[in-house]
């Protein structure tokens, strides 16, 4: 049993019969500690929802006395983002959409393939190729940040060479494709360690049955591991559209202006330093850069636990 | 008959081999890229990066070298406390942030994980609250908590107008005191991470021996402090251990909840070398306190990962 089975499973054994004030007291602090949890989030719909002057005038606790809905439009379509002059945070939502759909899936289309090799056509050391991918989730980014935007220099002036020899640059120097190859890269390891501890418990004998019988490589891929994978896709696909959703420091670093992913952008309309602050059509666009993530989790919840959970590398 | 099926045998064999060989080549063909990519992107990007802590980079990466002169100027502000050196407050800070949310991670953590393993009724819709903060961006995250505790529209106000004038709460426009608000942050954000890890702990937990124990009439207080806590000892490693490199790894929350982190008031080494690198022009020193960064975390993960692959190697 994994850990996330174990987590959703009930308490096994027999707990200890409790007083009713002791129950009261377990309620009592379990309910406390949900609404912690749901306050800021509320405050934030609340506010989202508010004018300005019930923002700054009233109480955030408070319901919006008159509700409305144009935070949101302005926060979507016309809320003006640091110098840019895009209007509204809706650009760097498809920036972000652009980003996370390739980079998803490529990830995990290659984490799936290295998990089926490290699992079922090992080779000598294949325990250390394995390690040194799983080590690379961990490091600090600050420690290949520097390298990469030189790299990433060169591939947009190489670019650039392309754009007047042919008249297209192929995507060169293109920042959202810049993205989508750093989180690739950077994404391997999660998705090839959620893969290798999947295919792990997949009976071998399988595979090798359909060895002898002649399949090749792909056909066992496709015909046996791919029908029995949809819970590990689902799991990866999940994690790494969160992880890659919510990333900034990448955002930050290798795009810039109007193609900033969405993250990158609340952050410049959030800290702005001119002008009067617009809580509210700050929260309606925190929400906004939220949304996607937090549908995932209503929808897919045990997944994404397990995702989180497998990611501690206990599985 | 044996002298016609020889031939056969004889050339069957080494087209089979053939197919054999190729049969081996694929699959290493199919994960040479993926290995190469992170061979040159992580390892060999963290050598230039150590490399360039050794020359004298500034706005553009240079290949004059100075020797340890970085590592000993980062050392030499290590020291310097009046007036506290970026690098110093970023230490302390360190300091302060991480031990706060590791420890109340792990407390409430444990806290919420023992709470809800007590055949409560809606644990089911009480698990899913604790663990949604999880989904968010820390940059959301951050602009959540900027709001909830700004004095002037936020938690004070909110106090003040139910009737508590006297109330103060004014830590995250306080340069002093945002620190701690990226910790309270931070501890909203992940803890529920660590109940999740804690309950399936206690759920792994052989009811067997928990049986045996309250047969022997301990309390469940007892239970849980002498039998149960101590069989947990490995998920209270995964988690300190998870905690400690995130807290390393701690960025976009700081920027978020602070505001862009005005006058480096809650520097970390994350946002030190981010600012050194690419505000600072100093290429050289940032390179250097991410290898402090990088070291820090390998020196935790790397122990960590080759137990656990030990482990699942058995």
């Amino acid at each position: 049993m994994s850990a996330a089975d174990l987590l959703t499973a009930a308490p096994s054994r027999e707990p200890t019969r409790h007083s009713t004030v002791t129950r009261v007291v377990i309620y009592g602090l379990l309910l406390f500690f949900a609404l912690v949890y749901l306050v800021p989030l509320v405050v934030m719909v609340m506010t989202s929802l508010k004018p300005l002057d019930e923002v700054t005038g009233g109480n955030m606790f408070a319901l919006p006395q008159k509700l409305t809905f144009d935070p949101w439009v302005q926060a979507w379509g016309e809320a003006r983002i640091g110098v840019s002059d895009t209007a509204g945070i809706a650009g760097y939502f498809w920036n972000s959409i652009k980003m996370v759909v390739p980079a998803v899936l490529i990830s995990t289309l290659l984490g799936a393939l290295n998990g089926y090799v490290l699992t079922k056509w090992r080779f000598p050391g294949h325990k250390l190729v394995f390690g040194m991918m799983l080590f690379a989730c961990f490091i600090p980014f600050q420690s290949v940040i520097i390298p990469m935007a030189v790299i990433l220099g060169y591939l947009g002036e190489f670019g650039n060479t392309l754009t007047d020899l042919t008249g297209f640059s192929f995507g060169f120097g293109n920042a959202t494709e810049n993205l989508v190859i750093v989180h690739v890269v950077y994404g391997l390891g999660f998705t090839t360690l959620f893969f290798r501890n999947y295919y792990e418990a997949f009976p071998t004998e399988l595979v090798k049955a359909a060895m002898i019988d002649g399949a090749s490589f792909f056909q066992i891929f496709r015909r046996i591991l791919l029908p029995n994978s949809a819970p590990i896709f689902i799991v990866t696909v999940i994690y790494q559209f969160t992880n890659i959703w919510n990333d900034f420091l990448f955002g930050s670093t290798f795009a810039a202006g109007d193609q900033s992913p969405m993250t990158v952008a609340l952050n410049n309309l959030v800290n702005t330093s001119t002008g009067i602050v617009e809580y509210n059509v700050n929260m309606a666009a925190a929400i906004i850069a939220a949304a996607p993530t937090l549908l995932v989790y209503i929808v897919g919840g045990r997944y994404f636990v397990r995702g989180l959970m497998a990611g501690a590398v206990k599985g | 008959m044996t002298t016609v099926a020889a031939p056969i045998a004889t050339t069957a064999r080494p087209r089979a081999s053939l197919r054999e060989r190729m049969q081996n080549f694929v699959p290493k063909l199919v994960l040479a890229p993926s290995f190469l990519l992170v061979l040159a992107f992580v390892y060999g990007f963290n050598l230039w990066t150590f490399f360039l802590s050794f020359t004298n980079s500034k706005g553009f990466a240079s290949t004059t070298l100075v020797g340890l002169a970085n590592y000993q100027k980062l050392w030499n502000w290590t020291f310097e406390t009046d007036p506290p050196s970026s690098w110093y407050t970023a230490l302390v800070n360190m300091g302060l942030f991480g031990g706060l949310y590791v420890i109340f991670c792990l407390f409430l953590g444990l806290t919420l994980a023992i709470l809800l393993d007590q055949k409560i009724r809606g644990e089911g819709i009480l698990r899913p609250i604790y663990l949604y903060p999880l989904a968010l961006s820390f940059i959301v995250t951050g602009t959540a908590w900027k709001l909830f505790l700004d004095p002037g529209i936020g938690l004070e106000k909110a106090v003040h107008d139910w009737g508590w004038t006297s109330f103060k709460f004014d830590w995250v426009v306080n340069p002093r005191m945002m620190i701690y608000c990226v910790a309270i942050a931070g501890i909203w954000q992940t803890s529920g991470f660590v109940m999740a890890m804690f309950l399936a702990g206690l759920r792994g937990v052989d009811s067997e021996i928990i049986k045996a124990a309250q047969i022997d009439g301990a309390s469940a207080y007892a239970t849980y402090r002498r039998i149960i806590i101590p069989i947990m000892r490995p998920v209270f490693l995964s988690a300190i251990i998870i905690l400690t490199h995130m807290a390393i790894k701690s960025y976009d929350l700081v920027l978020s909840v602070t505001g862009k982190n005005p006058g480096g008031a809650a520097e970390l080494p994350s946002t030190f070398m981010y600012s050194y690198t690419f505000t600072r022009n100093q290429m050289a020193v940032g390179s250097t306190s991410a290898v402090i960064m990088l070291a820090t975390i390998a020196a935790i993960m790397v122990p960590y990962l080759y137990s656990e692959l030990r482990e699942k190697g058995r």
